[in-house]
């Protein structure tokens, strides 16, 4: 059987103001990029919270994208200076967490810079596959053997604490 | 409540220090005691848990359940007690969230056994034995707990009706909890009995604007006992960490290590912290900043999940880390590929 190329499931965090925009620039324009980012979008790259990018990586996601206004650009004047620091901050963490830091990404587009987008959408893309899926939730899925001890250990007290 | 209650106090992966706790509210314990007669506390009686397996479903009114679970005997014991309590507390931060056992989540199984059994420089064990949960002697088959890879809550393993944060819990916030049990004066299932606000608002230190340009560690500096002991860069998580204390911690010049878990409405302590932190940095330069974080914070999970890794959404690190995975080659444009990087081992 012919085994399927693994597709990564990626999150993306857009800024409203500048790579949301350039994401639909480039859909109006018809520019090719992979379908694998799941863009969910946001007032400021300065709303992205570690723990949305934490929820995602358990929930299944094999990376996250977060994009937004290039530093000094901000809509916000300076949040996204913010985001840069969150974000250097979670990587570290991650990193702890054996998490590659390439599964999760940030990357400055201005609302004229689809191309930029896309290109970094492709290779964000083809980093993680070959990274391989994350599959999170299997390391805490223990061997239904282990379950089975726990049942039986009713019976074990009863089998050595009864004398029959 | 009509007439004296059941009351049982368990302990699962725990230092004990929960049951010192209980003890700490002094004379009180009397008021406990008028209250509730104690049929199980393997800490101070001697009740088997096969006295508890013959007991009526619903027998014991309150269940207080200290330690997380690491073993089938822990997971047997929560299922045990849940179904013989009316009310289950998971008391203190290893039932609510893990605590300092489940740092262990940074590791696994067969690493915690080598480093406990085989590899230690003191262990003499040429034979490299280490604990199987079957053995066979004379015929006879003899069993141990199974140790799992991963220290789960207590409120993963089973259903919890309230949660007692802290390590351990302080006497005042006991007495509430008890009193409110006594009286019937209970939240709503599931709640956290504790305040809904952060250390820092406990806490008498003088707060102004905070910029950090380096993250110091207890032993670098003596902090000044007035002002905010983030803004002396020292890493407290205060301003991520749930009241009830009363500041215990920065009243004695040592920044809040975050015993009482994630303030009320946050899941992820850590994330909240990460945050926290991230904006004291004062650089915009995403070179410093990476040196003040690496520099500063060299332990990030210990330092932002010492006690919240198993209730944290990430729950523990990789079992296999990225890093010793089998990578694939980039695959040639068209050609079909193998998904490989498995997690099994």
């Amino acid at each position: 059987m012919e085994q399927q190329q693994f597709e990564p499931r990626i999150v993306g965090f857009f800024c409203n103001w500048c790579s949301y925009r350039a994401a639909d620039v480039a859909g109006t324009a018809r520019m090719k990029h992979a379908p694998n980012v799941r863009i969910i979008r946001l007032m400021c790259s300065g709303r992205v919270e570690p723990a949305f990018v934490l929820k995602a990586l358990a929930d299944g996601a094999d990376g996250v994208l977060v994009a937004g206004c290039h530093p000094g650009e901000c809509h916000y004047i300076e949040q996204n200076y913010k985001t840069i620091r969150r974000f250097a901050m979670l990587r570290h963490t991650l990193r702890a967490l054996g998490i590659d830091p390439r599964r999760v990404r940030l990357v400055w587009a201005s609302a004229g810079e689809a191309a930029r987008l896309t290109q970094a959408i492709d290779e964000m893309v083809e980093t993680v596959r070959t990274l391989g899926p994350l599959r999170w939730r299997d390391n805490w899925e223990e061997d239904p053997a282990q379950r089975e001890a726990a049942d039986r250990t009713a019976d074990e007290h009863a089998a050595a604490m009864e004398v029959q | 409540m009509n007439g004296k209650g059941r009351l049982a106090i368990y302990w699962a992966a725990s230092c004990g220090g929960c049951e010192i706790a209980i003890l700490s509210i002094n004379e009180k314990i009397l008021d406990v005691a008028a209250a509730f007669d104690i049929v199980f506390c393997p800490c101070i009686m001697d009740v088997k848990t096969r006295d508890v397996e013959k007991m009526p479903d619903g027998h014991i009114d309150v269940c207080l359940f200290n330690g997380s679970i690491r073993t089938s005997e822990q997971e047997y014991m929560a299922r045990l007690l849940r179904r013989k309590s009316r009310v289950l507390v998971a008391f203190g931060s290893c039932a609510h969230e893990g605590c300092i056992p489940a740092l262990a989540n940074l590791t696994r199984r067969d690493e915690i056994f080598a480093a406990c059994y085989t590899d230690c420089p003191s262990a003499d064990n040429a034979a490299r034995v280490v604990p199987q949960p079957e053995t066979r002697i004379d015929g006879m088959r003899l069993h141990l707990p199974v140790f799992y890879d991963t220290v789960r809550t207590l409120a993963q393993t089973v259903d919890v009706d309230y949660f007692l944060p802290g390590c351990p819990p302080e006497a005042p916030r006991i007495l509430d909890a008890i009193n409110a049990i006594v009286a019937g004066r209970l939240p709503p299932k599931g709640a956290v009995i504790g305040a809904a606000t952060t250390v820092c608002d406990e806490c008498p230190r003088t707060r102004t604007e905070k910029k950090i340009r380096r993250f110091a560690r207890t032993w670098q500096v003596i902090p000044d006992e007035k002002t905010c002991l983030l803004e002396q860069g020292l890493v407290c998580c205060g301003p991520a960490t749930r009241a009830g204390c009363g500041a215990l911690c920065p009243q004695v010049n040592s920044p809040c290590i975050g015993c009482y878990g994630p303030n009320a409405g946050e899941e992820d302590q850590g994330s909240r912290l990460m945050s926290a932190l991230a904006s004291v940095i004062d650089s915009n330069d995403p070179d410093e900043i990476q040196r003040i974080i690496e520099e500063g914070i060299p332990d990030p999970v210990g330092t932002f999940y010492r006690f919240s890794l198993a209730h944290s959404m990430l729950r523990r690190a990789a079992l296999v880390p990225d890093e010793q995975r089998v990578k694939l080659p980039l695959p040639a444009a068209g050609t079909a590929q193998t998904t490989g990087g498995e997690h099994g081992r």
